[in-house]
Order: C-alpha cells, then structure tokens, then sequence
C-alpha cells in the first residue's frame, strides 16, 4: 500500500471531462482593510475605491455553494481578516461545511482571547506573516512601530493553544541577506511549516518592484542557506517544513500559474468579485460577482473563468510551445502588466519576445535602490483610484 | 524512528497536523492540512478510519479481516500502510 496518497493541490488532469477542475481552494477576501502597510501587499493598488463588502449571511452563502461544488480549503484572508467583527461565526459556519479553515493573518488585532474563540468555532490553522526577523526592519515595511512584539506574542499563543501554525516571510532585497535569522527564529517559535516566499510582482509590489526585487546573489546565498538549515533540522529530526519561493523574474520558463486558470482556485473579493487568482483584477476581462450568478454558473460557465481556460487563446510562442500543457503560458497578470497583452506569453519565459523586460529587471537589481516604497495606505490607494 | 517494527499493541493516533474525513467530491477519504490535501486510496482510507488513537494496531487488523473476508494477507499491507503512514507523519504510535 506504498502511493497510499496524492498530492491533490497538484496538477488537474487536462483531459478529463468537463474541461476543468473543481475549486478546491477556496480563498474569501473578506476585507481590504488592514492596519498594515506593506509595500508589496498584493491588493489592488486602486482599493481605497472598492468599498463595499459581503455581508455574513453572504458570505455563508458563498461557502456553501462553493463547498457543493468540492472546495475542502478555505482561506480567510485580506486586507487583515480580523477586521470582521464577523470572523468568528464565519469559521463557525465554514467549519460546520466541513472546510479546512486556514486563518492567513499579520497577526495585528489578535489575541488570546479571540485565538480561542477560533479555535471553539474550529479554526484549523493559523498562518502569521512577518516583514522581516527582527523588529526594525519588521516595523519600517510594516509602517506600524508595534508590529513585531504583537507578532511574537501571537505566533507563541498560536502554538500554546496546539493550532498548526504557518510562518511566513515575504523576502525581498531588504530582509533576504537576513535568512539565517529567519529560520532560526521560525525553529524558536516552532513553527510547523515556514513559507520563505519571495516577493511577487503584483499589485503594491509591481509598484515597488524597483525597491523589493533581490539581486540574483541574494537569492543564491538565500536558497543555499535555506537548504544547509533543511539538512541540518532534518538530521536533528526536526519536522519543520521549510518551504523557499523562488521569484519568476530570475526563471526562464514561467511558473504555471494557479495551476492553470479556473482549475483549482477560487477567489472571492471583499465586494463579491469572483477571481480564478487573487491579482486577476487588473485585466480587462468582466469578472462575475457572488451577488449575482451562483457559484457554479461563475466556475463552469462565466466568460471570466472560461475566458484562458485550454489554449485557444493563446498566441505564438506559446501556439506551438511543446511545454504549453506544463505552464499555460505563464502568468496572464504578468503578460498584461508587462506587454499590455494579456494572450501573450508570460514574459519570464525566454522565448517571449519581451524577455528583454525581464532581463532589463534584473539588471537594475543589480544596482543601488533609487526610489522610496510606497506604502500600501488609503491616501496611496485614492492617488491610484484617481489615475 | 522510521523503519522501527510497528507491534500489535501499539495505539496508533493520528498527527494533530492532519484532519481525516470523508470527501463526497473526491468519493475518497483525505488528509487535510494547512492550505493542503491528500487523496488517500481505498485501502489507506479503511485503515485511517480506524486510527483513532483507542484502538491497537491488532484491533484495527482485525476490524479489517472481519470487514474483508476475502481479502489474503492483509496484515502485512496494514502493517506496511502504517510504517509508511507514520514516517509521513500522519500518524504516530
């Protein structure tokens, strides 16, 4: 009985019948607000314009239908979940469905007390994020003075009330020299699975992108010195999972992003928008709402969602690639905000025509930061509105 | 740890990392853990749903035969299924 198991986040089959897959994630947006302000939030940079939210009862709904149609994960996410005064009747009813319910949080608004209300509701999991492994650096790409000890404090009561507990990094070119520290402080907090996920150039990022993106250097001491800790706990026995994102832009194939569109993923945003991936927003494609069609009329029959499902869509390279079935061209968020185009071939991809953006990226890694970040705020995102 | 011999009348519980149910979409039992599933195969599942942290690797061989009068040999499989189970960490014993 060895192969007992698959990986079921994996690969859809791109054969079977119907065309796709089920939404097995199912990742709710409940807010974008949030008391943080990360520069490479991967929120719409227009957000402070997007003001509206679904209601419980709404968002129940949402839940059920999406669970009929096979979805087993359920993230809360943001904008900062804990927001909802709602959270708690949300898990309850998400967990009452029979959804594993994942808790994606900075960790600010926290506290033991709400840590176990969750769990009484029967949250499944708590994911903190942190800025960076010690409190300065943390605090300044927070934009918040107390962010770091809150974090702490939390991830240690995540653990004390027996929740598994994800910690994870976004590295960029201001903390990536510091992942010695990282480790070693998510093996102090014991963590059970630490996300090392650099940076992806979406949203506020793409934005920053000049101020975040680590030279190729820092990415090859990082994932060495990832790999030497990986070795080092696996022989003491530890079980930390220790999970390293490489970015896309230092690839020459692109990343089969979302595992293809509308096959595995489901998002939906604080105002209802159905989204095959979180950043998908930003193109000119009409998105269905939650308000009004069912979730199954979105996921298996919407224009959103078919829209770059199978490969009619696609222009050449990508027509004739003999690796189109591995990464569906890449990421259309990509090809759009690079080339304007969103059938083109992701950039990343060597092949593409305007790799050259690509290259040109790294390059300018290569040399000193020449722009300040900017914070993901509401007097930020009304500037962004306005443009 | 791993590859140590599984004996009778050890409990086997399942990792408090994983949730163990019954998916109707899938028509399989899986594991379920942070942001992640596993699809378990008919016989893995039979046996997972025994895995309750009472019940001795004996008790569970016998729920199985008893359940499966036909099947030959499958204590050495439930046998095999729990080593392998136990160093992916889903169970311990």
């Amino acid at each position: 009985m060895s192969n007992a198991g698959s990986a079921c986040n994996g690969q859809p089959s791109l054969n079977a019948v119907p065309t796709h897959g089920q939404p097995l994630w199912l990742l709710a947006e409940l807010t974008y607000k949030c008391p943080l302000q990360c520069p490479y939030c991967a929120n719409p940079t227009n957000f402070a314009s997007k003001t509206d939210e679904l209601t419980t009862a709404e968002w129940v709904d949402v839940f059920t239908q999406a669970r009929e149609l096979g979805a087993a994960q359920l993230g809360f996410s943001g904008g900062e979940p804990l927001v909802r005064q709602d959270l708690a009747e949300l898990i309850s009813e998400a967990r009452q469905l029979g959804y594993y319910t994942n808790l994606i949080t900075s960790g600010v608004g926290l506290n033991e007390h709400k840590i176990a209300d969750f769990r009484e509701a029967g949250l499944d999991h708590i994911q903190v994020s942190f800025q960076a492994a010690d409190p300065e650096v943390n605090n300044l790409l927070a934009g918040s003075k107390k962010a770091f000890a809150q974090k702490l404090k939390m991830a240690r009561e995540v653990k004390a009330q027996g929740y598994p507990m994800v910690l994870n990094f976004v590295t960029h070119r201001h903390n990536i020299d510091q992942i010695d520290r990282i480790i070693e402080l998510c093996v102090e907090l014991e963590a059970d699975y630490v996300e090392l996920a650099t940076c992806q150039y979406y949203g506020w990022a793409y934005e920053n992108r000049n101020n975040l993106l680590p030279t190729r250097a820092q990415l090859e001491r990082a994932e060495r010195i990832t790999n030497e800790y990986r070795d080092r706990l696996a022989a003491a026995g530890n079980p930390i999972k220790i999970i390293f994102v490489t970015p896309d832009y230092y690839e020459e194939r692109p990343k089969g992003c979302m595992n293809g569109w509308g096959q595995v993923f489901l998002t939906v945003t604080p105002d209802g928008t159905a989204l095959p991936c979180h950043s998908a927003r930003m193109l000119p494609v009409e998105f269905p709402n939650v308000k009004e069609q069912s979730i199954e009329q979105i996921w298996n029959r919407s224009n959103g969602f078919n829209h770059f499902r199978g490969y009619e869509w696609m222009k050449e390279p990508c027509v004739s690639c003999d690796e189109k079935e591995k990464d569906f061209g890449g990421c259309r968020c990509q090809a759009f905000m690079l080339t304007g185009d969103a059938n083109n071939a992701d950039p990343v991809c060597s092949k593409s025509l305007h790799h050259d953006l690509i290259v040109q990226a790294r390059e300018e890694a290569e040399l000193p930061t020449h722009q300040e970040p900017i914070f993901r705020n509401e007097r930020n995102s009304r500037v962004f509105a306005k443009s | 740890m791993s590859g140590a011999e599984i004996t009778p009348d050890q409990i086997p519980e399942l990792s408090r990392m994983f949730r163990f149910q019954w998916e109707k979409a899938q028509d399989s039992y899986v594991l379920l853990y942070p942001e992640g599933m596993v699809k378990l195969n008919g016989p893995a599942g039979e046996v997972l749903a025994l895995v309750d942290g009472q019940r001795t690797v004996t008790d569970i061989i016998q729920s199985l035969q008893a359940k499966f009068p036909d099947a030959e040999g499958i204590e050495q499989d439930i046998l095999e299924f729990l080593g392998d189970a136990r160093e992916q960490r889903w169970i311990s014993l």
